[in-house]
């Protein structure tokens, strides 16, 4: 057996730590490639939110700025990613709640609707339904449908299943439990799947 | 398995967390439940349609605004 020198212990660092160390050394291209890295996915969930495309846009400045001021808050025990998300969902929350004067917006409010949780249409769809509609029609689609949900509901789907966040990183960028986030992602995905349903199920006419 | 017992487990199913038992539970219950399979198979499809189809995109100016900000703040001192 061969005698190896000890291992140094090489812990995996996430290349946004090195960019945040930089940024926060003054490194302003380190933290540009971050903003680029990320704009999209923030703007995205943004939109989602709000469902407003002004605010998306004033949010995704405002949350690379906020977050450039706060870099020393910044822990390193989450991913940046996560941790700008945090704060894309408070600022985006922030503004449904000011465009909505009478009513309060919380990740709560109307999370307690029966809808989904029990499927009720159970016709099945096409393998490539979207082949169906042209590109416009199905973004148009997809919008609509999203936007109908409770804000509770499309933000962690969009989190979860659009951004790709794990349910652990959604319940930390959300402030829930992991069975809170894990219940509204049940409800969220069945209610968007009995109204994209409407749209996307075989033609019963043309199969049978 | 009822088809409630298996909605409840629906989401761990799709994350493969599920432990053999009753990861074969759930698939004979799918096996037998036509309604339950479409729901898995459209529910899916639900998920892959919004995956696939970017329905928002970052409008343009937006990223250079924000650089520029950034930017602007940094000459007052960041
Ligand atoms: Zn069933």
């Amino acid at each position: 057996m061969t005698v190896t020198a000890p291992q140094i212990e090489e812990q995996e660092i996430h290349p946004d730590v090195a960019l945040v160390e930089l940024a926060r050394a003054g490194d302003q291209a380190a933290f540009e490639k971050l903003v680029r890295q990320y704009d999209r996915q923030i703007f995205r969930t943004a939109q989602h939110i709000t469902q407003n495309r002004e605010d998306a846009e004033d949010i995704t400045q405002d949350v690379f700025l906020k977050a450039y001021r706060k870099l020393d808050q910044f822990q390193g025990n989450s991913k940046f990613s996560t941790w700008l998300t945090r704060i894309a969902v408070n600022e985006s929350l922030m503004r449904l709640r000011k465009r909505k004067t009478s009513r309060t917006v919380s990740m709560d409010q109307d999370v307690q609707t029966e809808e989904g949780s029990i499927p009720r249409d159970f016709a099945d769809w096409s393998p490539n339904p979207e082949q169906n509609f042209t590109q416009s029609e199905l973004s148009e689609i997809l919008k609509k449908t999203i936007a109908g949900l409770a804000p509770g509901f499309r933000t962690v789907f969009t989190l979860r299943d659009i951004e790709n966040l794990s349910t652990e990183e959604t319940a930390e960028a959300l402030g829930l439990s992991v069975p809170a986030v894990k219940s509204r992602l049940l409800r969220a995905r069945l209610q968007l799947r009995e109204r994209l349903s409407r749209y996307l199920k075989k033609n019963e006419g043309l199969t049978s | 398995m009822t088809c409630t017992e298996f909605l409840a487990k629906m989401t761990d199913f799709f994350d493969g967390h599920v432990e053999p038992t009753l990861l074969s539970e759930i698939k004979t219950h799918l096996g037998e439940c036509h309604h339950c399979e479409v729901v898995v198979s459209t529910t899916r499809q639900t998920i892959e349609i919004y995956r696939d189809n970017e329905v928002y995109e970052l409008p343009t100016n937006v990223r250079e605004r924000t650089i520029s900000s950034i930017m602007a703040r940094c000459k007052e001192g960041c």
